[in-house]
């Protein structure tokens, strides 16, 4: 049962491939909406790859932490984008 | 058995399309364009990821392991999570890039511009009318 897990490292180094070119597009970023796109695309991508590092590893806890952290993620998102927007909360 | 097989194709489109969305990141003029590459391609293969991990632990759990139960279990609550929450944040998103002044690259018409104008104009009708009834 464990050399099947294996695979699922292989599944973590091509999602660290992706979240490393949405970190070249927070640094290059034109305006400030582009990084926002670029922080929300890395938080998706963090949160699968909780997933699969727990299931790697057979740890159930990692995915409770991915279960929080996305709930977090989502709350700054939405508090940047009003910060963006201007206006009164 | 075919559960692996399944588990090898579905993990196959969850990681091809997550590497499409950080290539469309990287290519796209725009931040409307970027938005669609950014957050749909992503949900998309976040998706059939965590269904794979799903169908792994409902293999174990039919295998006898009762961890793979609580497995199956809090992967679909993560699933639901990110379900309920990535939409949400790419449509405000997008709202609070059109508010701040970025425009789409060749646009034409601005069909929420218009919209908002119009109704600027119906709500200032109604306030001249209603001073003119004060009075």
């Amino acid at each position: 049962m464990m050399e099947f897990f294996n695979e699922y490292l292989i599944v973590l180094i091509a999602l660290l491939i992706s979240i490393a070119m949405a970190i070249i597009r927070v640094i290059k970023g034109p305006t400030a909406p582009d990084r926002i796109v670029g922080l929300d695309t890395i938080n998706t991508i963090v949160i699968v790859g909780m997933v699969v590092f727990g299931t790697a590893f057979n740890e159930i806890i990692y995915i409770d932490v991915a279960i929080v952290y996305a709930l977090l993620s989502f709350i700054s998102t939405l508090f940047i984008a009003k910060y963006l927007e201007g206006g009164d909360f | 058995m075919w559960f692996d097989y399944l588990i090898y194709i579905l993990l196959a489109i969850g990681v091809f399309f997550n590497i499409l969305g950080g290539f469309g990141l990287l290519r796209f003029p725009d931040v409307y364009t970027r938005l669609h590459a950014g957050t749909k391609c992503t949900t998309f293969g976040s998706i059939f990821i965590t269904g794979s991990v799903i169908i792994l632990g409902l293999k174990m759990w039919y295998l006898g392991s009762t961890d793979g139960s609580i497995l199956a279990i809090h992967t679909a609550g993560a699933l639901v999570a990110i379900l309920l929450t990535n939409p949400t944040g790419a449509h405000a998103i997008a709202r609070a890039a059109h508010k701040s002044g970025v425009k789409p690259v060749g646009a034409v018409v601005d069909s929420l511009q218009t919209k908002s104008l119009k109704h600027n104009v119906n709500k200032k009708i109604i306030e001249t009318k209603k001073m003119e009834e004060e009075k």
